[in-house]
């Protein structure tokens, strides 16, 4: 302790910002969690006591597992450290087994794996210019981007109350992207393609990785206006990079491809049996578009134009993951929602071609092909978002306009994870921790770009300030209406149309920039 | 101020440890008969809010004091009484006269959580900040992370939050009173009406307002400050107390609750003077009664002495502070019927000072928190205890840098090793020896926090890691005792010297 203090003592405020952040992941840990915690003992479970041959097949449990090898790999290694915490919770038929060792345990790992976090925000905070450098250390880019990233509130709540690792893969991404600002892009694709062999996922952001990677890397140079010179392609980058794709999979799957499991390992990871929505509605377009179909159908009843007796009786806010039905509007199919997907990110992925910005560019293009999978994916989880919220961060110290959009984005994107925390003990946390997160990220942002033009205008400064009475409402004021027990889903409802809104804007308002920003010529980098 | 945002996130911050340590277990849960200190406060929302005024300090059928009997002052029975009101709107049953005893549920916890929060929100807090801000001659960020460093004393949070203890928040209005006379002592008596054990720092406060008359002299404006301070006084004890004025027997009665002389000279494991030095003599059990209370006091009374007659004579805002610090650690050490949370009462000054000499202080603030591990442990607060004070000390060593503030100058010992040099010329190690028993004493506390969770003590000492604790820090605090008292006797020549270098 002695050592650690004399480390933070010569003013090492990165340390000290991570380490306050890792203490306050431990207070958090009696902490409500979610079926996560026990998707994720099960997979413990799973892994640790069955052969390779029945990790995809296994299903005693209803969390059967759904993530890639490696994720099941990770799992492996967890468990050969949680015998020693408690042996009964790697037996597979212990459903819903938790102890306090258990808890212990788990959380614990979340905090620990963590550190790969850690160091990639040390190695993003390395990449941005510090051109701005004020005076005072609260008011670096270097600073306000590393408590940005560490203290970020999505990754707090949804990581170390409901349960999830998203900590150290949301590390890996980060990783992979500073690598690419640092030149080093052979390492920047392993490390991609070992994200993408954790949690699938990462699959939305793969156009931006493969485009920017045949763009400007395997192209070594361009013509003097920006336009590709084709005969400057290098086949040995193309191959190289391709082995190591190729090496990676090899690694990850070839065991399954061996077993012939490979269908049966696709059949979990791609489960198109779940509804269009999750069971709370992340805030994109199909929350839009069924809020309206709920809208129409409530109003179609109470004037008599719709038949009650035909309506489906799955409701959305029931809990559970299930098929939908739109009432009014035509049902949405996932091969609808692929194609809305594709034509949302294919502009972006064009500008990455055709007007290559080098690192910056490729991370814009990233954030638009997270957010366009998330305003038009099948079964979006609202957690997705911080799939966008992390990279955009990076962008928010660098100009005012993505400061702008960033704000918009987190804030919204951040307020519409409150409802997986809906028990009373965690009310004040969240509310607290939102709050702390958002006051700063606004103030010191504002600070850092206070001799620019204001970062909202009066609609979006309206249009934040409307969460507040949003909470009250639905979390103070709705449920001890006498509406809480006929129409039970309108808070959330509500939570994610209006966070749609927002979140819809900051899409169009980062698209716009990217497609109308300066051409290629301008830009010296290359 | 620019850069409120800043303070805002301390704020919050703070709230949220609050919050958060919240979550874990509480003072005597699920061990009945007795519980702990939470049924008591439980209880006395049931009896304020059941009984009429009258019966609140007597014993009756209806009211047990055997069974946590209200003994604290009236406001913090008013304070019940209005936290009941609350509570009979959520749900009677938390406060239904016999049959709410020993009531416990996670909703219940919620409520009686939410309470502290909100006196804190509403008292403490703000009175934190605004000291904070108010404190002259250090910079912006200094003034930000001095805020934080008080918000996050873990020994306050934990006894709050952890193992329940409601009361300390009016506190925090001391920090305003040095700056306003009126409102100040005002804010005082209040404090005093809200827990007896505000009495710990009566004294600087006496002194100190008395010295400014003085200074003002006695026949002109002195005296009128002095009549206005006096009236402030009587009014707001009367104010408080005006139900309970209407028997003699009545004020006798709540007199009697609010100091328990029978009780013993000390309770549990203190680290204080009598219980560490009847370790090898019980004093307890050989020396009678009366002549314990005697010589409690008359230890007391002249470890405290120096310092505020130095107040009085001397009266200056610096060394109020450090005044309350030392008469609070005298009280402390020496006093009758001590209790180990009292320690708080000592560690709230030294917040104030926290800005002054962060190195000691940050130190001392660590050693008080661990002098209270035994009863952290017996609530089961283990882990929060371990995250909040690592979590304080990366807090202070990071905003203060604490480790580069070593100095003579630093320490606020550079008169004291002056005059100390006049006699022996070779004095100058001072520093390098706190430095090192900075470092020994982290050392020793982690290796007996340590071998208290790991360890079992032998049959034959079942209390041997408590009383090593208490023994431990009880050494500290003497130490600390003296090292407040240099301060404040070698103080106004600092103030002088450097007048006349200026």
């Amino acid at each position: 302790m002695a050592a650690l203090g004399i480390a933070i003592g010569g003013g090492n405020w990165f340390s000290a910002l991570a380490l306050g952040v890792t203490l306050l992941k431990c207070l958090l840990i009696p902490t409500y969690h979610s079926t996560d915690f026990e998707v994720h003992r099960n997979w413990l479970a799973i892994t640790h006591s069955l052969p390779i041959s029945q990790w995809y097949y296994e299903a005693t449990s209803e969390w059967t597992l759904d993530y890639p090898p490696f994720f099941a790999w990770f799992e492996y290694a967890l468990s050969h450290v949680a015998k020693y915490f408690d042996q009964e919770m790697l037996n597979v038929r212990n459903l819903n087994y938790s102890s306090s060792r258990t808890l212990l345990f788990q959380r614990f790992s979340v905090i620990f794996t963590d550190a790969l976090f850690v160091y990639a925000v040390h190695e993003c905070c390395k990449c941005i210019d510090g051109k701005k450098a004020g005076k005072e250390l609260t008011e670096k880019p270097k600073f306000i981007l590393s408590v940005l990233l560490l203290w970020n509130f999505g990754l707090l709540i949804v990581d170390h109350i409901h349960f999830q690792y998203n900590g150290f893969l949301s590390g890996l991404m980060l990783l992979s992207i500073a690598r690419f600002f640092q030149k080093r892009h052979m390492e920047g694709a392993f490390l991609f393609a070992v994200l993408l062999h954790f949690k699938h996922i990462y699959l939305y952001v793969a156009p931006a990785y493969g485009v920017y990677l045949l763009r400007s890397y395997c192209f070594t140079a361009n013509k003097p206006d920006g336009s590709i010179r084709w005969n400057s392609f290098s086949f040995v980058r193309l191959i190289s990079l391709g082995l190591i794709v190729f090496l990676v999979s090899a690694v990850s799957l070839g065991p399954f491809l061996a077993l012939n499991q490979l269908p049966q390992v696709f059949s979990r990871l791609f489960p198109f049996k779940r509804g269009l929505c999750h069971a709370y509605w992340a805030p994109n377009f199909w929350a839009l578009y069924s809020a309206l179909d709920k809208v129409l159908s409530v109003i179609g009843l109470e004037l008599k134009l719709l038949d009650p007796n035909k309506i489906p009786k799955a409701s959305m806010t029931s809990g559970l993951v299930q098929q939908f039905q739109h009432t009014v509007l035509p049902s949405v199919t996932p091969l609808a929602t692929f194609i809305c997907t594709l034509i949302a990110m294919l502009p972006s992925v064009f500008c990455l071609w055709f007007k290559p910005q080098g690192p910056r560019g490729f991370l814009r293009c990233l954030i638009l092909c997270a957010l366009s999978s998330f305003m038009f994916g099948w079964h979006v989880h609202e957690k997705a978002i911080l799939l966008a919220v992390l990279p955009m961060s990076l962008l928010s110290v660098g100009k005012a306009v993505d400061a702008s959009i960033f704000l918009i984005l987190t804030t919204t994107g951040h307020y519409s994870l409150f409802p997986l925390l809906f028990t009373a003990p965690e009310l004040p946390i969240k509310i607290l921790l939102m709050l702390l997160f958002t006051i700063y990220s606004i103030s010191s942002l504002k600070t850092l770009f206070r001799k620019e033009k204001p970062l909202f205008n009066w609609m979006e400064t309206f249009y934040l300030l409307g969460l507040g009475p949003l909470e009250v409402f639905c979390e103070f004021v709705f449920p001890f209406t006498s509406w809480n027990l006929k129409y039970p889903f309108v808070p959330l409802l509500l939570t994610s149309a209006y966070c749609a809104v927002g979140i819809t804007y900051a899409w169009f308002k980062l698209y716009v920039s990217v497609l109308t920003g300066p051409p290629v010529g301008k830009t010296k980098k290359h | 101020m620019e850069k409120w945002y800043l303070m805002t996130a301390a704020v919050l911050l703070g709230l949220t440890v609050r919050w958060t340590v919240s979550l874990n277990s509480y003072s005597g849960a699920g061990k009945p008969p007795m519980f702990g200190d939470y049924e008591a406060q439980r209880h006395w929302q049931e009896i304020t809010f059941n009984l009429p005024i009258k019966q609140w300090y007597f014993n009756s059928s209806d009211n047990n004091l055997q069974y946590w009997g209200l003994d604290y002052p009236p406001l913090t029975a008013y304070h019940s009484f209005l936290c009941a009101y609350v509570a009979k709107f959520i749900n009677p049953d938390w406060i239904a006269l016999h049959t709410s005893r020993g009531y416990e549920s996670q909703a219940h916890k919620l409520f009686m959580r939410a309470t502290v929060l909100i006196a804190d929100l509403l008292i403490y807090i703000p009175a934190v900040v605004l000291y904070c801000c108010c404190l002259k001659e250090i910079s912006t960020k200094k003034k930000i992370a001095s805020a934080l460093c008080i918000l996050l004393y873990p020994g306050l949070i934990l006894i709050d939050y952890g193992h329940f203890h409601l009361g300390f928040a009016l506190w925090g209005v001391l920090g305003v009173s040095y700056d306003w006379d009126l409102l100040g002592s005002l804010a005082f008596c209040l404090a005093i009406n809200y827990k007896q054990m505000e009495l710990y720092h009566s004294l600087p406060f006496f002194c100190f307002l008395l010295g400014k008359c003085f200074k003002k002299g006695l026949k002109g404006k002195g005296l009128v400050l002095l009549i206005k301070l006096t009236c402030t006084v009587v009014a707001s004890f009367v104010l408080c107390w005006l139900p309970f004025f209407t028997e003699r027997e009545q004020t006798l009665q709540v007199l009697r609750r609010l100091f328990p002389v029978d009780r013993g000279l000390f309770e549990d494991k203190v680290a204080n003077i009598w219980c560490s030095f009847s370790v090898f003599l019980k004093i307890r059990d050989i020396l009678p009664h009366h002549i314990q209370i005697m010589i409690s006091f008359c230890f007391t009374f002249l470890s405290l002495l120096p310092a505020c007659i130095k107040l009085t004579l001397h009266p200056s805002p610096k060394g109020f502070r450090f005044t309350l610090v030392s008469c609070a650690l005298s009280f402390f050490l020496f006093s009758f019927q001590v209790h180990e949370k009292s320690i708080l009462l000592v560690s709230l000054p030294v917040c104030l000072v926290l800005s002054e000499i962060p190195f000691m202080s940050t130190w001392f603030l660590l050693v008080s928190t661990f002098s209270m591990l035994p009863l952290l442990l017996k609530d089961e607060l283990l882990m929060p205890s371990v995250v909040t004070v690592m979590a304080f000390f990366i807090a202070c060593a990071t905003s203060f840098s604490i480790f580069e503030k070593t100095s003579e100058e630093e320490l606020q010992l550079k008169c004291f090793s002056t005059s100390v040099r006049k006699y022996f010329t070779c004095f100058t190690f001072l520093p390098k020896i706190i430095q090192h028993l900075f470092l020994m004493s982290v050392i020793t506390m982690i290796l007996l926090t340590m071998m208290t969770v790991t360890l079992d003590p032998p049959q034959k000492l079942p209390d041997l890691f408590s009383v090593l604790v208490c023994f431990v820090s009880c050494l500290h605090f003497l130490f600390f005792l003296v090292y407040f008292n240099i301060i404040i006797m070698w103080d106004s020549k600092n103030g002088r010297s450097q007048k006349k270098i200026n």
